[in-house]
Order: C-alpha cells, then structure tokens, then sequence
C-alpha cells in the first residue's frame, strides 16, 4: 500500500499511508478507535476506495479492483455467518461461487473444519454455535478460497477472554502452517504484541511505528507508542546531550538528538525496582505504597513519591514486601527512554 | 424450659418481607384480571361481528333457520364469479409485483444508498396519508387512457402496488433488520459474490419471514379495497357485492362471499405462517 488516503466528510482517516507486506507475513495493526486501521483493511479489501494511493498484491496493481475480485479472505468482528447455510454450506460458499464440482467442495470443506478442529460441528447452523467457533468457521470458510492474503477485522473482539486466548493462539498457528499473508486488526495490545511478526501502531491515520512486538515495547519510535503501548511512567527530567535526569537518576536518551532542556521521560514499570526505605528522610525517589495490584507472577505496586504517582511492576514475591502503607526508595534502571512534551503522571491502558 | 429474652436479628425482617411479597402477589393478579379483562373486551368487539356474518350467511328464508343457500347461490349471481377471480389474479399480480420491486430496492439503499433510506420511508408512508378518492382523481386520466385499450381490471395492480406500499414496506423493512445486511454483504462480496448474489442469494434467504408478512398484508388489502377500483369503475369482488346489496333484497350472499373471503384470507395466512416456520428451520 503506497501513499493511500482516505476521508470522511472532514476527517481524515488515512493519510498518505505506506505498508509493505512480506509474503507469509502476519502483521497487526494496533491503535485506539477512530486511527484508521480498520479503514486500511477495507481498503484493501475492496470495500472501501482510496481516495488517493496505490494498493500493489504480489506486484499486481488491484487498486480499483472491486472487493468480489481481489482473491481475498476476510474475518469480520462477528455476525458474518450466512444463518440460512450450515456451517459446511458456509464454508463451501465462496467455492460455490468459483464453480468448484461438489466433490472437490466438500472435499476442501472438510480440510478447512479439520483444520479449525470443527468437522464434526458441519451440519450445525450458525445459531447453534458458540461464538467461538463461529469465528473458527469464519476462518475456514476465509481459507477455503485459498486467498493471497487473509484478513482479519478485530475478530476476537467479540469473544470472551479465555477463548479470544485460544482462538488468538488457533489463529496463528493456522496462519503459519498455512504460510499466508495476513494484515490483523486489533485494539488489544496483547493481541497484537503476542502472534503479529511486525506490529503496526496507528494513530491519527498515520503509521507510527512498524516494527516486531519486542521492538515496539522496549523501543518504541514515539511518545505516542511508548504512552500507548504497555504502561508508562511519565517522569519530569531535565534533558543534557545524551542523557536525561530524572529525580538525580541519569538516563540514555532512546533519540540522542533531543533538544536540552526540560522534558517528560517516559520510563516503563518494569525498569523501576523498589527497596524498603530504613532512613526515613525524604527524597526525590523516596515514597510512599499506596496501592498493590496482583497480576499472577507479577505485582504492580503504586508509589506515591508526593508530586508524581509511579508504578514499578515486580515479581509478587518481590511485591509483597512492600505492602500499602509502606516507605520504599526507587531505582530506575538505566535503559533508553523516550522523551515527550507532556505533564507528568502514569499513561496506557 | 428455654424462654427466648430476644427476637433473633434474622427474623426481624421477616414480617416485612411477607407483608411486600403480599402486595406483589396481589398486584400481580391485578395486573393479570386487568389483562383478561382487555383481552376479553376486545376479542368480543371484533370477533362477534364476524361471528354473527358467518351466522347470517346460514340464515334461511325464515329468521332462526338454517341453510345453505346463501353459499351455493354465489355462483348464481353474475359477475360475482369473474369478480372473485379477477381480484385473486390481482391479489397474487400486486404481491409478485410489490415484492419484485420493493426487495431488491430496500436492499440496494440499505446497503449502498444509506442516505436515501429515510426519504424511502417517507415515500412509503405517503399512500397512508392520502385519501383514496384523491388518489383516484390523480390515476383516472392515466386509467382512461389505458380502458381505451380494453386491458382488463388486472392493470389495477399499479394502483393497488402504490396502496400496500406502506405496509409492505415495514413487513420488509423488519425482516431486513433482523439481519446484519451490511457485514452478510461484505462477507459475501469477499469470497467473490457479486451484487446480485448478495442480494438474491444472501439477503433475501434470511428475510424469508418479512416478505411473506408482506405478501400477507398485500393480499388483505387487495382482497377489501373497494373505493379505487369502483371509483375507476372496475368490477373486483368488493364493488360487485356492493352492487349486489344494491339490486337484491336477500343480503345472504353478501355475508357468504365476504365469508368466504375472510375463510380464504385466513387460511393464506396460515399456509404462509406454515411456509415461514419451515423457512425457518434450523434458524433462530
């Protein structure tokens, strides 16, 4: 997708977007309501025209091709399951519709239920499904038309969090062992940081970041990404050629060609550990536990430190010898940070 | 033996929460004498009127006997025949009519022309609100010029199209809002189904229910209209009884046919009803 551009009366959901997609690539877009993601997805799709841009598949310009011949298979968020067909006649719809005898259709039907482990379920009708495995049969009546690119519209929304968990992981096992080019849509981080080779982080109707989940976590390319991505810490610091101080504690800048001068740093929970303050003199690091969420293996503990709230997230062994109420002294761990403009204060999810 | 010193704390509520569960309990079976009541009121307002038609259409020559005559002497009066048959082909020519226009219209604005969905619902709803004689002063140059030709009662159909407009259209537009149309339509546009599939193949399987409501409704109103096609001069089945209540003092073939005429719309609903239960299977 080269310079795509898409509006809505006044409002600009794509602007002069650029994406590459490398074949057998799964990607995820991420990014909050109204960023344009899902707006990239049906253009690609066919759905929706570009206003301006170029959309390229495999080298071959599909642009103003209409969505019924652009060889793509689609997921929606839910409620795409024609209720008059069986789960079977669903997924041998899109085959109907390219001739295929009935033999080679029920043949590859029945391929595509066993690979979402639902052929026993063929003659069941939507209705009588559970959300689940409508989805699944989404999915294989999407990869039944053996499509050059898969495409996924939010579709575990919808779905309780135990099985959005299971489908995510059935989702992308498919999508390797099947070796397809897929673009998936999602607001959930979790989603996206755990089955996307490459995470696309939107915002605005501009790509932000494209880069793996590892990468966009801990090295995130804006305030914006970092903010979104994962919790944050916005710290007050003054900014000094390569570093940052914050509170006394000197940081690597992530982006050294940052202008002096005061700054927001923007340092991740994890990077802050916390140990029982025995002096009890005040300090810039010094602070009071106010609260402490348990998480499973970890914990995150609130530091009230007077002028800021922090989070550090610990291990909950770790966690538990701090409990509300107690004295703890800060340490921030000296990884890169980002810098912003904005006020300090705790941002994400 | 024990004595007890104090009431235990659980059951100091207990009195009240009998005395509420009572007020429920007989505001309950208020509400429900209310009910049957309504329910009882209405059902004899509309049912003893059809209940003492059916009664006339058996009175004899003599009042409180019973006969037949009423019903074999249907086909006895002229033109009462022909009228009957000229109204059901119109029945069945205004419902295919209605349906094959309508359907594949409302479902192109809903999924393509959005913006134009409430001017359509405006459209619909004008035959209700103007009267039938003005309406028959705006169609009789049109039917004039068409009678020169000698084209039979059936070309009332156009007139009787735009009458059960209103109707139709909301028995069509509910069974298009049980249905997600926008995503059905997509999802099936991406496996390569083209307009026509999606609307033929797709949309209208899952608004079964809603057109044959409409076709219900259409039937029923061909079968009752009177003041278009008299007006127009046509000879359908209301104005020939009403021409017959004119000539003859014996009203009993008046009740049989209109008898007759609620039997047959009566049972065209049940056989549709039947026909949208077993569309329905294995659907929700």
């Amino acid at each position: 997708m080269t310079g795509l551009s898409r509006r809505y009366g006044s409002v600009v959901a794509l602007d002069n977007l650029d994406l590459v997609i490398q074949a057998g690539e799964l990607i995820a877009l991420l990014g909050p309501s109204g960023c344009g993601k899902t707006t990239t997805l049906r253009l690609l799709a066919g759905l929706e025209e570009a206003d301006a841009g170029l959309i390229h598949v495999g080298g071959t310009d599909i642009t103003h091709r209409a969505a019924s011949k652009r060889d793509m298979g689609m997921v929606f968020q839910a409620y795409s399951l024609f209720p008059h067909l069986t789960v079977q006649e669903n997924v041998e719809f899109g085959l109907r519709l390219r001739r295929a005898s009935v033999a080679q259709r029920q043949k590859r039907a029945r391929e595509m239920l066993e690979l979402v482990d639902l052929a026993t379920l063929a003659d069941r009708y939507p209705h009588q499904i559970s959300g689940g495995q409508q989805q699944r049969v989404a999915l294989a009546r999407a990869l039944a038309i053996e499509p050059k690119v898969l495409l996924l519209d939010e579709p575990l929304s919808a779905l309780d969090a135990k099985v959005r968990a299971q489908l995510r992981d059935q989702i992308r096992r498919i999508q390797l062992e099947v070796g397809i080019t897929t673009l998936f849509v999602t607001h959930d981080q979790e989603e996206a940081l755990a089955i996307a080779d490459r995470v696309g982080v939107m915002q605005a109707g501009k790509l932000e970041q494209l880069a793996p989940p590892a990468d966009v976590y801990s090295r995130p390319a804006t305030p914006f990404v970092a903010e979104f991505v994962g919790l944050t810490n916005k710290l007050a610091g003054e900014v000094s050629g390569t570093t940052v101080t914050v509170r006394g504690c000197e940081l690597p800048l992530m982006d050294a060609a940052v202008p002096a001068g005061a700054a927001m740093a923007l340092v991740r929970p994890e990077a802050v550990t916390l140990d029982t303050d025995s002096t009890g003199l005040s300090g810039p690091l010094t602070g009071t536990v106010i609260a402490s969420t348990f998480l499973g293996a970890t914990s995150r503990v609130t530091v009230d430190l007077g002028d800021v709230t922090v989070l550090a997230q610990l291990p909950t062994a770790e966690a538990s010898r701090h409990p509300a109420g107690s004295r703890v002294t800060l340490t921030i761990r000296p990884d890169p940070v980002l810098v912003s403009a904005d006020r300090a204060g705790v941002s994400g999810e | 033996m024990a004595t007890i010193d104090t009431v235990p704390s659980d059951l100091t509520g207990a009195p009240l929460a009998r005395r509420v569960s009572g007020r429920r309990t007989r505001q309950r079976r208020r509400l429900n004498a209310f009910r049957y009541i309504t329910f009882t009121v209405f059902a004899l307002f509309f049912l003893l009127p059809l209940l003492s038609m059916f009664r006339f259409s058996f009175e004899g020559s003599t009042p409180g006997s019973w006969s037949v005559s009423a019903w074999t002497s249907i086909s006895s009066y002229p033109g009462l025949l022909s009228s009957i048959e000229i109204t059901l082909e119109l029945a069945v020519l205004t419902s295919v009519a209605m349906v094959l226009l309508v359907v594949p219209t409302m479902i192109w604005v809903r999924l393509r022309v959005a913006w134009f969905r409430r001017i359509m619902e405006f459209i619909s709803l004008l035959p209700l609100t103007i009267p039938a004689i003005v309406l028959v002063v705006g169609l009789a140059p049109i039917y004039n010029w068409i009678e020169h030709y000698n084209v039979s009662a059936l070309m009332l159909l156009w007139a009787y199209v735009i009458l059960a407009l209103p109707y139709a259209y909301r028995a069509l537009a509910a069974g298009l809002d049980a249905v997600d149309a926008k995503t059905l339509s997509e999802a099936a546009r991406s496996l390569g189904a083209r307009w026509p599939t999606v609307m033929f193949k797709v949309i209208v399987p899952n608004m079964w229910q809603g057109i044959l409501n409409a076709l219900l409704l259409t039937v029923a109103l061909v079968l009752g209209e009177f003041t278009v096609a008299y007006l127009l001069s046509y000879t359908t089945l209301q104005p020939a009884l009403f021409e017959i209540s004119r000539s003859t003092t014996n009203a009993g073939v008046l009740f049989s046919a209109s008898a007759a005429t609620l039997i047959f719309a009566f049972v065209l609903l049940l056989i549709l009803s039947y026909a949208g239960r077993r569309l329905r299977r294995g659907r929700p």
